[in-house]
């Protein structure tokens, strides 16, 4: 059975990915001191889709998984996406 | 591999004994095939409380004014006859009874891939029954908001709104179960030469829908709890005077809520992209075609919520947006009727009634996707948003649509699964009789709403007394004619003569085993040599 | 009655992410909502927000980081052999739960006491996107504590599997999936954290 031979990952990665992740925290703390005005809310959106990139690929083990589980988060990710911008279509165009 | 098993004379497949007695055998069973039928059954009377209660709101309205019950009942009445209708019947409707009893054998699986999911499923779905029955006798009395529970009355009114969404929380995780159970099932569990390509048409519209289940239902699940947490807790997310905005309840109800009548209507599709083939004798004209509309549909029925809302108070752009795209999503379902005739086209045509059922669904479902358009095209919603076109228009769709091919599902598989055949002549009598009552009921509505009838309303000018009148009467006409279609199916189905392993001559996997299937479905791990329509290569024709 | 099914890993792990997705879509409701209420009462949301103690937030987004590296761990551990390890790890995970859990009880004490609740009069006096975000802020957090609790009595569970053996090297998809699901938990939170402490401009 081809799973038993899958990929362990070694507990240093594990281990490298989380002190990214406390780096990127505090890199988010940092940048919320700022004013950016509008672009904060997009900086720390960004931070945190890069910060969950790696819990997913790594920790969850994403990146060794084969593409249809990619392709069906994508989709669901997508589908939220759409979900959001078009409810926008509406709330941002008021009069 | 043809056997006839005398019914008395051997064992009666998956209804022999089952792990536990009697009926803890079947209520705690893990056997698709069980869990099939416990759905059916459940969803059958569902139906039939749901119908009643149609009836009742029709003789209410057969005269201004108060006929046989005050207001406030009347709108008890039809929420109850919404949330019955959608929650506990059509939603779960084919997926899980049909589903459950023939897509693993369709794909030469022995079950599901998540067995003991699929039992929770359906308690998930019992549970959420009981709780929507409690909800008519417990706190302020039954909901009388409308299934679509709009706030700010579902937040206000002292009706027992807070346990009904608890009960359509529930229903919807069964749904969200069903869904995910069946996708993995799919990918995974597929016998030996079932290619992506000769999967049966109908499994194909179950993937499709699975997926609208796992992907929309949970919105459905976050905008109850949120009426709930209004209700219960005292957040305002959708009330004006805490700085929310009752228009967001509209786009996350509508979210699920459009998505939602694909999920209706897309496995009905799949049963006549199954049934037409077969009664044509011939292979299913442009299988890829209607794989990738089933698929169109479900993806582009994700960006249309919002033509329920052009009156709502939101943005010209969305509304204009939203209509546009409303358009678009009728194209893949043009494609599936275009490729239904083509099929039938120089076919040689067998008239038993899964068939009349099917071709009933062609043409009810497109009169009502064509009024569809016309609430969909954001200037003409306007007259008719909220009236009985509205009302005529779902029926058309859900009940001739999705209804009809329920019954066609029941007429051609069910014979496959208790081994017994019904009374084919009264069948088509039934239908017959349906088919008119359905007609006579609906059309009157699309009249009356052009009119300017609206919905909803316990009350009526007299103008419209006459129309009302005729739906009422077609009403009693359809009610005869369900009543015909289910003791013939019932006294067929258990006293009937025997049906054979393949009545109708079928090509897909379910037809290739006994009447009733054994417990394991197969012998030995079926090996898949041709398409699902190849009535040549099975050697049937 | 049915035949031993050969077991599916993939299949069990994809059947895993599916209900994921589906809890992705669950929260993703009420990030809507929170997207559409800041757009509309940008200035509120900042008053509002930086009442919100970014010690507490932040510290339990490391509490919650940490908890995922050592579920992360413990799948390395029970495959290469460690089971002691493992369970060692897992019982790390489920103590980090309970410090985010009794982290946010001492948290909403605090703004309940000020009289910081949904329906509260002190609510009511508040401007109208100030309402708005501590009501969202009570129900994303607390929807996301519920499941914090859930993935603790999960992961809980794993651990008395790995102890009687069922769950072990050779068949460890049950605390795959129970990892996953800690792991959204965690997400989520990734999100919560800087849309909720971190609005201060």
């Amino acid at each position: 059975m081809p799973e038993e031979h899958a990929h362990i990952i070694p507990y240093r990665t594990f281990l490298l990915v989380w002190v990214a992740l406390l780096v990127l925290t505090g890199l988010t703390i940092a940048a919320a001191q700022f004013h950016f005005g509008a672009l904060n809310v997009w900086i720390a959106l960004g931070i945190a889709t890069l910060k969950s990139s790696l819990v997913v690929a790594v920790f969850m083990h994403m990146k060794y998984e084969q593409p249809l589980f990619k392709l069906t988060l994508l989709s669901a990710l997508a589908i939220l996406a759409i979900f959001v911008g078009m409810t926008f279509l509406d709330v941002l165009y008021r009069s | 591999m043809s056997r006839d098993l005398p019914p008395a004379a051997t064992g009666r497949g998956f209804f022999d004994e089952g792990r536990y007695p009697g009926i803890f055998g079947w209520i705690f069973s893990t056997d698709h095939k069980r869990i099939g039928l416990l759905y059916l059954w459940s969803i059958g009377t569902a139906f039939c409380v749901g119908a009643i209660l149609g009836l009742l709101l029709r003789l209410e309205l057969w005269a201004p004014g108060r006929t046989i019950m005050d207001a406030q009942t009347y709108n008890a009445a039809f929420t109850l006859h919404g949330v019955i209708m959608i929650f506990l019947f059509i939603i779960p409707g084919i997926p899980a009874a049909f589903g459950n009893l023939v897509m693993p054998i369709q794909i030469g699986a022995r079950d599901v891939a998540f067995p003991r999911l699929n039992l929770l499923s359906w308690w998930l779905y019992i549970s959420g029954a009981a709780l929507a029955v409690t909800a008519l006798f417990t706190g302020g009395g039954p909901p009388d908001t409308g299934w679509t529970f709009y706030v700010p009355f579902s937040t206000h009114t002292s009706t027992n709104v807070s346990l009904a969404t608890v009960a359509v929380f529930l229903l919807g995780f069964s749904s969200i179960l069903t869904g995910l159970n069946f996708i993995t099932t799919i990918h995974r569990l597929r016998a030996e030469g079932m290619t992506w390509m000769r999967i049966p048409l109908f499994t194909w519209s179950l993937y499709a829908t699975a997926w609208i289940q796992v992907l929309a239902t949970p919105v459905l699940g976050i905008t109850v709890a949120l009426v709930f947490a209004e209700r219960v807790i005292g957040t305002g997310l959708f009330d004006p005077a805490q700085g929310g905005d009752p228009i967001m309840f509209q786009h996350l109800f509508w979210i699920y809520s459009h998505p939602a009548v694909y999920i209706m209507v897309l496995p009905g599709m799949g049963v006549v992209s199954d049934i037409i083939p077969v009664f044509s004798r011939k292979p299913a004209f442009g299988y890829k075609a209607i794989v990738v509309s089933s698929l169109a549909i479900a993806f582009a029925g994700s960006l249309v919520w919002a033509h329920h809302m052009y009156t709502s108070g939101m943005s010209d752009t969305a509304v204009m947006v939203f209509s546009f795209l409303t358009f678009i999503v009728a194209i893949p379902s043009a494609i599936k009727v275009f490729n239904w005739l083509a099929t039938m086209y120089q076919g040689s045509i067998l008239l038993d009634p899964p068939l009349l059922f099917a071709l009933s669904f062609i043409l009810l479902f497109t009169i009502g996707g064509l009024t569809g358009l016309v609430l969909g095209s954001a200037a003409t919603d306007i007259h008719v948003h909220d009236t009985y076109f509205v009302v005529g228009h779902f029926h058309f769709v859900m009940f001739g649509g999705t209804g009809m091919a329920f019954f066609a599902a029941m007429h051609y598989w069910l014979p496959k699964i208790y081994g017994r055949m019904y009374d084919k002549i009264v069948a088509t009598v039934a239908w017959g009789v349906i088919f008119v009552g359905f007609c006579v009921l609906y059309l009157s509505m699309k009249v009356v709403g052009l009119m300017g009838m609206p919905r909803r309303y316990w009350d009526y000018v007299p103008e419209f007394t006459g129309l009302n009148q005729l739906a009422t009467i077609g009403s009693w006409i359809l009610a005869i004619g369900l009543v015909l279609m289910f003791v013939n199916l019932i006294r067929g189905l258990f006293w009937g003569p025997p049906a054979g392993d393949n009545p109708w001559g079928g090509a897909t996997l379910e037809w290739q085993i006994p009447s009733p299937p054994p417990a394991e479905n197969f012998d030995s791990d079926p090996v898949v040599t041709h398409g699902p329509y190849d009535f040549k290569k099975a050697g049937i024709l | 009655m049915s035949g031993h099914l050969h077991k599916d890993y993939t299949g069990a792990k994809f059947g895993m992410w599916l209900f994921l997705f589906t809890e992705v879509l669950l929260f993703g409701g009420l990030f809507i909502l929170y997207g559409v209420y800041l757009a509309r009462y940008p200035k509120e949301f900042v008053m509002a927000g930086s009442q919100l103690n970014v010690w507490f937030g932040g510290a339990n987004t490391l509490v919650l980081l940490t908890s995922s590296l050592f579920v992360a761990m413990s799948i390395t551990a029970l495959r290469r052999g460690a089971k002691r390890l493992c369970l060692g790890l897992l019982g790390g995970t489920v103590a980090c739960a309970a410090i985010f859990m009794i982290n946010k009880f001492f948290e909403w004490s605090a703004k309940i006491h000020h009289g910081i609740y949904p329906g509260s009069a002190h609510l009511k006096e508040m401007l109208p996107g100030e309402m708005v975000f501590f009501n969202i802020y009570y129900l994303t957090t607390g929807l996301h504590g519920i499941h914090v609790v859930i993935g603790a009595i999960v992961l809980s569970w794993t651990m008395v599997f790995i102890k009687t053996g069922r769950v072990n090297a050779g068949d460890w998809v049950i605390l795959e999936n129970a990892g996953l699901y800690w792991h959204l938990v965690d997400l989520i939170w990734i999100f919560i954290f800087p849309l909720y402490y971190l609005i201060l401009h």
